[in-house]
């Protein structure tokens, strides 16, 4: 025994230990430090920093009002006596579930008017190779990059000339201005992954176009159209601007425009009832959302991507 | 491959019936054609071209709500010309969309680069880094508005209660910067996962070999980004770049819901003051005249994004998609 096996470094001390000293052990060693550093913990932040308005959210809808202004006596990062007093006021007190429902049915009748239009739109596209298919793919493309902030006030002008001004249906015809290039496209990307060939042996055996767009590429395309109905549903759940312009009476309004024009009142804020607002208003969304992520994920990278 | 088509065609029951009229026409391509894109295209150009121009035509008249107007041809133009909130509205607006999509896409790309490393949960992590996305604007954003109050901020208290780095709160959004720099945050935090999934996707393309071989070359981390990774990002960037730009230049949601354009409308976008003329203020035709300033603005962004980015594409020779 001498002086030798004086550990310095942490890969001795595992070699004194019986394990051989080699270079990858000590550069494994300095990358797990390194990946901490540089992958880890700024990946910890990101987390962190996204998620913290809702869990400030949360926990704001369950605290009592007392603890909710009341910093030095509470810590505000955690909810000493949870209550469902907000959320009480919220369903008995305004007409929440009132727009919960109006909000349902409008993100429902828009998605299924707006997913059926594109499928028929995207075949014809795709499928049917007529001269001039690209052009039509093309505007609808152009379409996609109209935003509704530029079209909201003729519209608002052509919504009351039909005489649907504060009208629900309003919102179903308008919603697919957004929803239809956006749903096409998706599923133009979908119909062009499935083989032609597949199409032509229908053909052969005697199948109508309509019987092959039924039984041949629309089950094929279920992907396609989850993720088209999904995403529909989830944007008109979230429009705002023109929910915002087009309907003025209390109970035909949509969860985010109730929230921010029936619950704001006055100069004092009812913040308890705000966040339970937000936070039951973004459940629905969330829990589509939770079941159907690949699919968000899929349709946002190729809708991209086309 | 033919007999399992043909057999699965059989099983689904695919008979020869004698053609009536109506099959006869569905089988017609033309008529086809028409009827698939009558729905999309009805709509769209009932509720999207029909209005563009009306847009543009409001925007020449002195329409106001519930008043048919008169045709004043650039009249209201030449008024905007004069009134010192809509050159406010616009330089905001200019200042918010850059910064924000500085902001959105250095961060996006960060997180995208760190997603793409081999990480436990990384579907997990992958699905609640979309949540700010998903989530609708106005209720994250009263989340925001609420993270901005002057009085009960949960910032401010970690600030001077926590680290005591101040002294008194920070009123976020009781004076122009602050509430400006304030809207900016909550815009590049609801736009990082937007771009940081879509890079994400560009980034799984690229093939690994590439990397394998700049190693081998004794390429430097910096290099491989630089020489690799920027260049096989440009395509996907330019598409999420131009659709970036266009939706903050255009947005609506986050102000209206956090400032309303205050205070003293000096964070009014041209959206919002576009709205809060037209609808509440009832001048219609004034209102289309700021929308319809914003045009010029759009399609010029979108060129530049779109060409100026995605450049290199067409400069290979490669198709022009």
């Amino acid at each position: 025994m001498t002086e030798q096996l004086v550990p310095n470094s942490p890969a001795e001390v595992e070699a004194i230990a019986g394990r051989s000293i080699d270079v990858p052990e000590l550069l494994a060693w300095d990358s797990r430090l390194r990946r901490t550093v540089t992958v880890y913990i700024p990946l910890a932040l990101f987390v962190i920093v996204l998620l913290f308005p809702f869990y400030w959210m949360t926990i704001t809808a369950f605290k009592p009002d007392y603890e909710m202004y009341d910093y030095k006596q509470y810590t505000p990062f955690w909810v000493h006596s949870p209550t469902l007093h907000n959320i009480e006021v919220l369903l008995y007190e305004t007409n929440y579930p009132r727009w919960l429902t109006i909000t349902m049915a409008i993100a429902v009748g828009s998605t299924f008017l707006s997913v059926t239009s594109s499928v028929l739109a995207a075949y014809a596209i795709e499928r049917l190779r007529f001269k001039g298919a690209q052009h039509f793919g093309l505007a609808i493309y152009l379409a996609y990059l109209v935003p509704p902030s530029i079209l909201f006030i003729p519209l608002a002008t052509l919504i009351f000339q039909f005489g649907l001004f504060d009208n629900p249906i309003a919102l179903i015809l308008t919603y697919p201005t957004f929803l239809v290039p956006f749903c096409t496209w998706l599923l133009i990307g979908y119909f062009k992954s499935i083989p032609y060939e597949l199409e032509e042996c229908a053909l052969i055996d005697g199948a109508s176009r309509l019987q092959i767009l039924r039984r041949i590429t629309l089950p094929l395309a279920v992907p396609g159209l989850i993720s088209a109905g999904i995403f529909a549903f989830t944007l008109s759940w979230n429009e705002f601007i023109y929910a915002l312009a087009f309907i003025q009476s209390t109970d035909r309004k949509t969860v985010p425009v109730a929230i921010l024009t029936e619950l704001v009142t006055g100069d004092v804020y009812q913040w308890g009832a705000l966040m339970a607002g937000s936070l039951l208003g973004s459940v629905p969304v969330a829990l589509i959302y939770s079941f159907f992520v690949e699919y968000y994920v899929s349709s946002m990278t190729g809708a991209v991507k086309e | 491959m033919d007999a399992t088509v043909d057999v699965g065609i059989r099983h689904l029951g695919f008979t020869r019936k004698p053609d009536g009229w109506v099959t006869r026409l569905f089988d017609n391509k033309a008529f086809l054609v028409f009827l698939c894109l009558l729905p999309s295209m009805g709509l769209l150009l009932v509720f999207l071209t029909y209005p563009l121009g009306l847009g543009i035509w409001l925007s020449m008249t002195d329409t106001t709500i519930g008043q048919p107007g008169q045709f004043i041809g650039l009249d209201n133009f030449i008024d905007l010309m004069d009134d010192p909130v809509f050159w406010m509205s616009v330089t905001n607006t200019i200042f918010y969309t850059t910064v924000a999509t500085v902001g959105k896409f250095a961060l996006g790309l960060w997180l995208a680069l760190l997603l793409n490393h081999h990480i436990p949960f990384k579907a997990f992590i992958r699905a609640i880094v979309l949540l700010p996305w998903i989530v609708p604007t106005v209720l994250s954003a009263i989340a925001w508005w609420w993270i901005y109050s002057p009085q009960f901020s949960i910032v401010s208290y970690v600030i001077v209660d926590v680290l005591h780095l101040r002294s008194t709160y920070i009123n976020f959004l009781g004076s122009p910067w602050p509430a400006r720099w304030s809207l900016i945050v909550a815009n590049i935090w609801r736009g990082i996962p937007f771009v940081a999934i879509t890079l994400l996707a560009g980034l799984q393309t690229i093939s690994p070999s590439l990397y394998e071989a700049a190693l081998l070359d004794g390429a430097s981390g910096w290099q491989k980004f630089r020489r690799i990774t920027v260049p096989l990002l440009m395509p996907i960037l330019a598409v999420a770049l131009t659709l970036s730009v266009l939706f903050t230049f255009s947005d609506f949601q986050l102000v209206y819901a956090i400032t309303r354009g205050g205070p003293f409308n000096t964070t009014h976008l041209m959206a919002t003051l576009a709205f809060q003329r037209a609808i509440p203020g009832a001048q219609l035709g004034e209102g289309a005249a700021i929308a319809v300033s914003m045009i010029p603005f759009l399609i010029a962004a979108t060129l530049v994004c779109f060409f100026g980015v995605g450049r290199r594409k067409w400069q290979q020779g490669e198709a022009n998609d």
